[in-house]
C-alpha cells in the first residue's frame, strides 16, 4: 500500500451499518438457476456489469481488428467488406452492449442503496430486462457467421445502405436491436418507479445523490427515444421485407427521413450514455475532495437542461444533407447552447476541487481524467457544431476523435471510476492499489495516444470507415494503432484488479472512503444481499 | 401498522408510475410513425426535400420577368437492375421567371421483356421546388415499355416570378426506378403514397 495516500478510515464506521445479514429465502435456487431466476437488485446489477465487461472485450477485439488493418496503408489483414462489418459491430456492441448495460448495472446496484430502498420497484421485470440482453447480443454476434456477413452499414445504419443494399442478416440485426431496446425501456421504467416511490422517508428529490438524479433524467430520455428507435427499425423491417417505401425514393419515400428519425433518437442516445457518467463523477469528486459538491441544485438543473436540449439538436449530425440555411443556423446555435449547462457542470466539478483536501485514490484518478478528457471531447464537439466548419470535418477522423473522447475517457472512464469507487462496497475489499494505478496510467496514455492523433488525421482530410488510406496519414495511424493496442491490453489489468478484489485484499469498512457521505456507506462492506429492509434514518445534508 | 400502510402507498405509487410511463412509451412509438406523414406535409409546405408536385399544375399567368434569367439544368439517372435509358437533348436552358417551356425526354427499354418504371424528380436547391410548376410531366405516372420500345415524353414547366432572387440555377434530376408490383405496394400503398413523386 502506497504511503502517500491518507490513512483509510478505521473500522469504527462499521457500527453505523444499517442493515444486517438477512437470511436468504429458504428455498432459494442454487448454482446457475440462482442467477437465472434472481430478482435481487445486487445480483442483477452484477450480471449487468459482467455482461457489459464481456461485451466491452468483444467490441474491443473488433476495434483491435480495425486498428491492426489501419496500422499501415494498404490492405493487409482483412477485406473491405469484413472491415465494414467490424466498424459496424464495434459501434453497435460498444453502444448498446457495453456502455448502456454498464450504467444500468451500476444503477441496479447503487440506486436502491443510495436512496435507502430494499430493492428495485419491479424485481421480476428487472430479471427479464437483463436476460433479454444475452439473447439479443448472441443473435447480433451470430450474424458474423451468416451468409452475406454481419451488418456492414455503420452503427448509424443509414438507409438505403441498411435497407436496399443491406446483407440478409439485417433482419436479425433489427430483431436483436428490438430486444435490446425493450430491455433498456423496461430498465428505465424500473428505475423511474424505484426513484419516484421508494426513497427513504424524509429524502426529498433535492436530497438525492447526483448519480440518482442523472439516472432519473436518463431514464426519462430512454422512455422518450427508445420507442422512436423501435419505430425506425420497424420501418426498415417493413421496407426490407414487406415492400413499403418509408425510406425508398422509388416508392415516394425519402432516405433523408431515415436520418431525421435516427438522429431524433440518436442524439438523446448520446446523452443517455453520458448523463449517468456525470452523476458518477459528481459523487466521486466530493468524496475525495472532502467537500460537499459545489452547486448541487445547478448540477440538477444543468442535467435537466442538457436532456431537454438534446431533443432540439439532432440535425447537427446532418449538416451536409442539404438543409436550408435557417435549419443550419438553428441547429448550430441550439447545439452550441448545450455548452452552457455542460460548462456549468465542469465549473462545479473544478470548484468542488478548489481548496479541497484532495487525495488520489484510483476512483478519483479516473474521475479527474474524466473531467479533463471529457472537456477536450466537448471542445471538439463545439468545433463540429459550427455548421460551415462541419462541411470540412464531416465524416472525417475528426468526428471519430470527438465521439471517442466523450465516450472512452468520458463514459468508459466514468464507469471504471464508479467500479473502483464501489468495489469495496460490492466485495468488501479495496482494489489492489498498485495494479489500479498501473491500469489508470496505461489507460490514460493509451487513450490519448489512440484518439488524439485522430484529430490531426481528420483535419487533414482522412475519411472515417475506410480500410485503406492515403500515404500522408500513415504516421498518425501508426501512432493511433499502437495506442489502441496499449489501451486494449491494459484493460486486462482491469479484469485482474476486479478478480483479485473479489478474491481478497485489504478489508474495507462500511464507509470505505473517508469522504463518502451517501447512504450506501451506511451498510456493511460487502453489502449483504438484502439491505434497508427497514427504511434507514435519513438526515438530509445541506447541499 | 403505519409501516404496512406505507408499503401499500408505495405499491400504489409504483403502479401509477408504471402505467404513466407505459402511456408515454406508447405515445412515443405512435409519434415515431406520425413523424412520417408529418415530415411529408412539412416538406410539401416548405419544399425542403426538393420534391415537386405529383400531379399537373396550372400555368400561373403573370408577366414574364425579363430582368432575370435562370439557368435550368436537367440531369437523368438510371438505376441498377433496370435496363432503361432516360435522355434529353436539352442539358441546359435559360429561362425567365414566368415563362413556360417544353423539354422532350426519351425513354428506352433496352431489355428483352416489358417492364414498368417511374422517373422520380428532385429539385436542387430545394427552395426552388415550391416555385417550379409542372404543367405536363412524364413523372406523374409510371411508364410501361415493351422490350426495345422507345417513348418520347414532354415536360412542360414554369418557374413562377416569385422565385427568390438568390436562386440563379435550378437543377432538375430525374432518377429512373423500377416499379415492383409487390403485394405490399398494392395493399399498403397508403403508408407511403407513390403520388408524391
Amino acid at each position: 500500500m502506497a504511503s502517500h495516500l491518507p490513512p483509510k478510515p478505521t473500522a469504527q464506521y462499521e457500527e453505523t451499518a444499517g442493515g444486517g445479514l438477512a437470511a436468504g429465502a429458504p428455498h432459494a435456487p442454487r448454482g446457475m438457476m440462482r442467477w437465472l431466476l434472481t430478482t435481487n437488485h445486487k445480483e442483477i446489477g452484477t450480471l449487468y456489469l459482467i455482461f457489459s465487461l464481456t461485451m466491452f472485450f468483444i467490441g474491443g477485439i473488433f476495434a483491435m481488428v480495425i486498428r491492426a488493418e489501419l496500422f499501415q496503408p494498404g490492405l493487409q489483414l482483412v477485406q473491405p467488406e469484413f472491415f465494414n462489418q467490424m466498424t459496424t459491430m464495434h459501434g453497435l456492441i460498444m453502444v448498446f452492449g457495453a456502455v448502456m448495460p454498464a450504467f444500468v448495472g451500476l444503477a441496479n446496484w447503487m440506486v436502491p442503496l443510495q436512496i435507502g430502498a430494499p430493492d428495485m420497484a419491479l424485481p421480476r421485470l428487472n430479471n427479464f430486462s437483463f436476460w433479454l440482453l444475452p439473447v439479443a447480443f448472441l443473435m447480433l454476434l451470430s450474424t458474423l457467421v451468416m451468409p452475406g456477413g454481419a451488418p456492414d452499414f455503420g452503427w448509424t445504419f443509414y438507409a438505403p445502405l441498411s435497407t436496399t443494399y443491406a446483407p440478409p442478416s439485417t433482419t436479425f440485426f433489427i430483431f436483436s436491436l428490438h430486444l435490446a431496446g425493450i430491455s433498456s425501456i423496461l430498465g428505465a421504467i424500473n428505475i423511474i418507479a424505484t426513484i419516484l416511490n421508494l426513497r427513504a422517508p424524509g429524502m426529498r428529490m433535492m436530497d438525492m445523490p447526483l448519480f440518482v438524479w442523472t439516472w432519473l433524467i436518463t431514464a426519462f430520455l430512454l422512455i422518450a427515444v427508445m420507442p422512436v428507435l423501435a419505430g425506425v427499425i420497424t420501418m426498415m423491417l417493413l421496407d426490407i421485407n414487406f415492400g413499403t417505401s418509408f425510406f425508398n425514393a422509388a416508392g415516394g419515400g425519402d432516405p433523408v427521413l431515415f436520418q431525421h428519425l435516427f438522429w431524433f433518437f440518436g442524439h438523446p442516445e448520446v446523452y443517455i450514455m453520458i448523463l449517468p457518467a456525470f452523476g458518477i463523477v459528481s459523487v466521486i469528486i466530493p468524496t475525495f475532495a472532502r467537500k460537499r459538491l459545489f452547486g448541487y441544485a445547478s448540477m440538477v438543473y444543468a442535467t435537466a437542461s442538457i436532456a431537454i436540449l438534446s431533443f432540439l439538436v439532432w440535425a447537427h449530425h446532418m449538416f451536409v444533407v442539404g438543409l436550408p440555411l435557417v435549419a443550419e443556423l438553428f441547429f448550430m446555435y441550439s447545439t452550441m447552447l448545450i455548452a452552457v449547462p455542460t460548462g456549468v457542470k465542469v465549473f462545479n466539478w473544478i470548484t468542488t476541487l478548489f481548496r479541497g483536501s484532495i487525495s488520489f485514490e484510483p476512483p478519483m484518478l479516473f474521475a479527474l481524467a474524466f473531467v479533463v478528457l471529457f472537456t477536450i471531447g466537448g471542445f471538439s464537439g463545439l468545433m463540429l457544431a459550427i455548421s460551415p466548419a462541419d462541411f470540412q470535418y464531416h465524416d472525417t477522423y475528426f468526428v471519430v476523435a470527438h465521439f471517442h473522447y466523450v465516450l472512452v475517457p468520458g463514459a468508459v472512464f466514468a464507469i471504471m471510476a464508479g467500479v473502483y469507487y464501489w468495489l469495496p462496497k460490492w466485495t468488501g475489499h479495496y482494489p489492489h492499489l498498485r495494479l489500479s494505478q498501473w491500469h489508470f496510467w496505461l489507460s490514460v496514455i493509451g487513450v490519448n495516444l489512440t484518439f488524439f492523433p485522430m484529430h490531426f488525421a481528420g483535419l487533414a482530410g482522412m475519411p472515417r470507415r475506410i480500410p485503406d488510406y492515403a500515404l500522408q496519414f500513415a504516421d498518425f495511424n501508426m501512432v493511433t494503432s499502437l495506442g489502441a493496442f496499449l489501451f486494449g491490453a491494459s484493460q486486462l489489468l482491469f479484469v485482474a484488479v476486479v478478480i483479485l478484489c473479489i478474491r481478497g485484499g485489504e478489508k474495507a469498512p462500511a464507509r470505505a472512503w473517508e469522504g463518502g457521505e451517501d447512504l450506501e456507506w451506511s451498510v456493511p462492506s460487502p453489502a449483504p444481499l438484502h439491505t434497508f429492509e427497514t427504511p434507514p434514518d435519513f438526515k438530509p445534508q445541506q447541499h | 401498522m403505519a409501516a404496512n400502510g406505507d408499503q401499500q402507498a408505495r405499491q400504489t405509487g409504483v403502479r401509477r408510475t408504471v402505467s404513466r410511463t407505459l402511456v408515454v412509451l406508447a405515445g412515443m412509438f405512435v409519434f415515431a410513425f406520425a413523424l412520417v406523414p408529418l415530415y411529408d406535409v412539412f416538406c410539401q409546405v416548405t419544399g425542403l426535400n426538393g420534391k415537386t408536385s405529383g400531379s399537373a399544375q396550372s400555368l400561373v399567368h403573370a408577366d414574364m420577368d425579363t430582368t432575370r434569367t435562370i439557368t435550368v439544368q436537367f440531369i437523368t439517372r438510371g438505376s441498377p437492375g433496370l435496363p432503361w435509358k432516360l435522355e434529353t437533348d436539352t442539358r441546359q436552358l435559360r429561362v425567365h421567371p414566368g415563362e413556360s417551356r417544353e423539354v422532350v425526354f426519351r425513354f428506352r427499354n433496352q431489355g428483352e421483356g416489358p417492364s414498368l418504371a417511374r422517373a422520380v424528380p428532385s429539385v436542387s436547391p430545394s427552395e426552388a421546388s415550391l416555385h417550379l410548376r409542372k404543367i405536363t410531366c412524364f413523372c406523374f405516372q409510371e411508364q410501361r415499355l415493351a422490350g426495345g420500345e422507345r417513348l418520347e415524353a414532354p415536360l412542360v414547366f414554369q418557374l413562377t416570378p416569385d422565385l427568390p432572387d438568390d436562386i440563379k440555377t435550378v437543377t432538375l434530376v430525374y432518377t429512373l426506378y423500377p416499379v415492383e408490383q409487390t403485394l405490399a405496394r398494392r395493399y399498403l400503398g397508403f403508408i407511403s403514397e407513390g403520388d408524391q413523386a
